[in-house]
């Protein structure tokens, strides 16, 4: 694999919430134009690697490389400009809601660009023609629904046209048609616009349909990061057991057992 | 067993070390809200003029009615007092230097901001604790907008410009409502009381009065806003951040009036 094919390179993150560790040595790459998913239980650190990937925290130690640039170095300046290029759909949304769905999905094209109103306002709607919500660029986000929230989401992470997507819990909260839509929205991008994009599931129907590559995270560690075959085919237990739903019941260790009941208490 | 004096000595040393930092933190956003309306446009991030407009209205114009009628009740509480306390003198004739002074310095000003610490302290804190905890800050910030050029800056623009014309504002109609009593109580013209108002009145006084006021803009505005960015514990950490920074806005205008009265009157 040549390392200018890689969207994403990530090297030995380690990371913590104070002083407890989150993410232990986390390592994967995904190359132009894929779709990776991470996978993991719910508490196995999915959010808080999605968070290392969009610079909003400083890891305790590793690099993490989006577009052949290291964000852990990067200037704030560089950061900026290579922000232009990364859209990101949070699991709630995170629509503006002070302002209407149309405003919110502008509001990157406002910020740097120098288009006029406009062509921003023909931009954007473009972009909600997209994800099916032509003429509500009217309403307030309070207004819409779960499924409408996530997909006007997504259209403010895409009106820059970036060449990286992030997705948090595309499926979360919504019912089986609204999120197979959402899957079915999310391969078109990547084909029609050649994104590299990465999405956040716990949903296994989901992740195996849309990606390309799974990587599975479990207590901070990966599991195995490597094509949807691969995966399933995997013979390790977690991951059967992931697959399978059944309940980890790993054998305790008797010494991490008292150690965890009697950590600070003097 | 920790002892009891030892507990207490690290629940000091907790406490003044969460102050310091909390003081620090303060500093730290004046420094970089300043920063942002100096020179942002230099980092292709202006802080627009159309957000301190409206941040300057909604702070602002919208205070008028409360601080006018607030500050006619104390011009007239003022002369009423003064008069009653004068009259044991037979001194009556003096209320007018009385009034003048005390409302120009001391009541004006700091009528003006503990309303406005009222109205706007807790109304800044709700929006961006919500704001924090629905993710629409780490939305901005992935934007490629800082949060502080955003939500920060122009919030305390608009409180520097309002804050002194509100307190100016408050200054002539506290003196109205003074004279206003004076004239039924005293037989003294609405003319005569304002001539002999400016005639004891000088400058400084006044200048005294919005110096003040510029000084609780800013504490107004970075109590409001910082308690808003530490919210992280859903609505009840909003409800909580909401009333912190209403007391201690009132608390911190009424220290911060205390220092600087002691320090211009020496
Ligand atoms: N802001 C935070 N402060 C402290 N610990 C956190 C915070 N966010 C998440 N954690 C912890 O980090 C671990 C991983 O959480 P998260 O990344 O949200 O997992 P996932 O998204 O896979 O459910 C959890 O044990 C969680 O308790
Ligand atoms: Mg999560």
């Amino acid at each position: 694999m040549n390392a200018s094919d890689l969207a994403i390179d990530v090297k030995n993150l380690v990371t913590h919430y104070g002083t407890r560790k989150i993410l232990d040595g986390i390592s994967f790459q995904a190359r132009q134009g894929e779709i990776m998913v991470i996978m993991g239980g719910s508490g196995s650190g999915k959010s808080t690697l999605l968070r290392h990937l969009l610079g909003l925290h400083q890891p305790t130690s590793g690099s993490i490389s989006l577009l052949g640039k290291d964000i852990t170095q990067l200037s704030a300046d560089a950061m900026y400009d290579l922000r232009k290029n990364m859209g990101v759909a949070f699991q709630g949304g995170a629509l503006f809601n002070s302002m209407t769905v149309g405003e919110n999905v502008e509001l990157p094209l406002r910020e740097h660009t120098r288009l006029d109103e406009n062509t921003m306002r023909i931009m954007s709607r473009m972009k909600l023609e997209v994800v099916h919500l032509a003429g509500f660029e009217n309403l307030m986000p309070s207004e819409l629904s779960g499924g409408m929230i996530k997909r006007a989401a997504l259209a403010r992470a895409i009106v820059m046209d970036p060449r990286l997507l992030f997705f948090d819990e595309p499926s979360a909260g919504l019912d089986p048609v609204v999120s197979a839509e959402l899957d079915e929205l999310i391969l078109i991008l990547r084909d029609a616009m050649n994104m590299t994009i990465v999405v956040v599931t716990h949903e296994l129907e989901s992740a195996f349909k849309i990606a390309d590559r799974i990587t599975v995270l479990d207590q901070g560690r990966i599991l195995m990061s490597d094509t949807v075959a691969a995966v399933r085919a995997s013979d390790n237990e977690r991951i059967q057991s992931l697959l399978n739903r059944t309940p980890r019941n790993e054998a305790i260790n008797p010494d991490e057992y008292m150690e965890r009941l009697t950590r600070e208490i003097f | 067993m920790p002892d009891p004096l030892t507990s207490f000595v690290a629940l000091v040393g907790q406490r003044s070390l969460q102050a310091v930092r909390e003081v620090g933190y303060h500093a730290a956003l004046l420094v970089e809200a300043f920063y942002w309306l100096l020179f942002g446009r230099w980092r292709r991030q202006p802080v627009r003029l159309s957000a301190v407009f409206k941040e300057a209205v909604g702070v602002g114009v919208n205070a008028i009615p409360i601080v006018a009628l607030a500050s006619f009740a104390v011009g007239m509480m003022l002369a009423i007092q003064g008069i009653y306390t004068l009259r044991t003198f037979g001194a009556e004739g003096q209320v007018v230097l009385g009034i003048s002074l005390s409302v120009t310095r001391e009541f004006a000003p700091l009528i003006t901001g503990i309303f406005v610490a009222g109205r706007s302290g807790s109304a800044i804190a709700a929006r961006i604790g919500t704001m924090q905890i629905s993710q629409e800050i780490d939305a901005l910030r992935v934007i490629g907008i800082n949060p502080v050029r955003y939500l920060v800056a122009p919030l305390l623009a608009a409180m520097l410009l309002t804050l002194p014309a509100l307190t100016i504002l408050s200054d002539l109609i506290a003196l109205f409502g003074g004279a206003l009593y004076c004239a039924g109580e005293l037989s003294l013209p609405m003319g005569i009381f304002f001539d002999r108002s400016f005639e004891v009145l000088v400058a400084d006084d006044v200048i005294h009065g919005v110096l003040k006021s510029f000084i609780f803009a800013v504490i107004i505005t970075l109590i409001g806003t910082a308690n808003g960015f530490n919210v992280s514990a859903g609505a009840e950490g909003v409800g909580q951040a909401t009333t912190r920074s209403v007391v201690l806005g009132c608390i911190g205008i009424i220290l911060a009036d205390m220092v600087f009265t002691f320090l211009m009157s020496r």
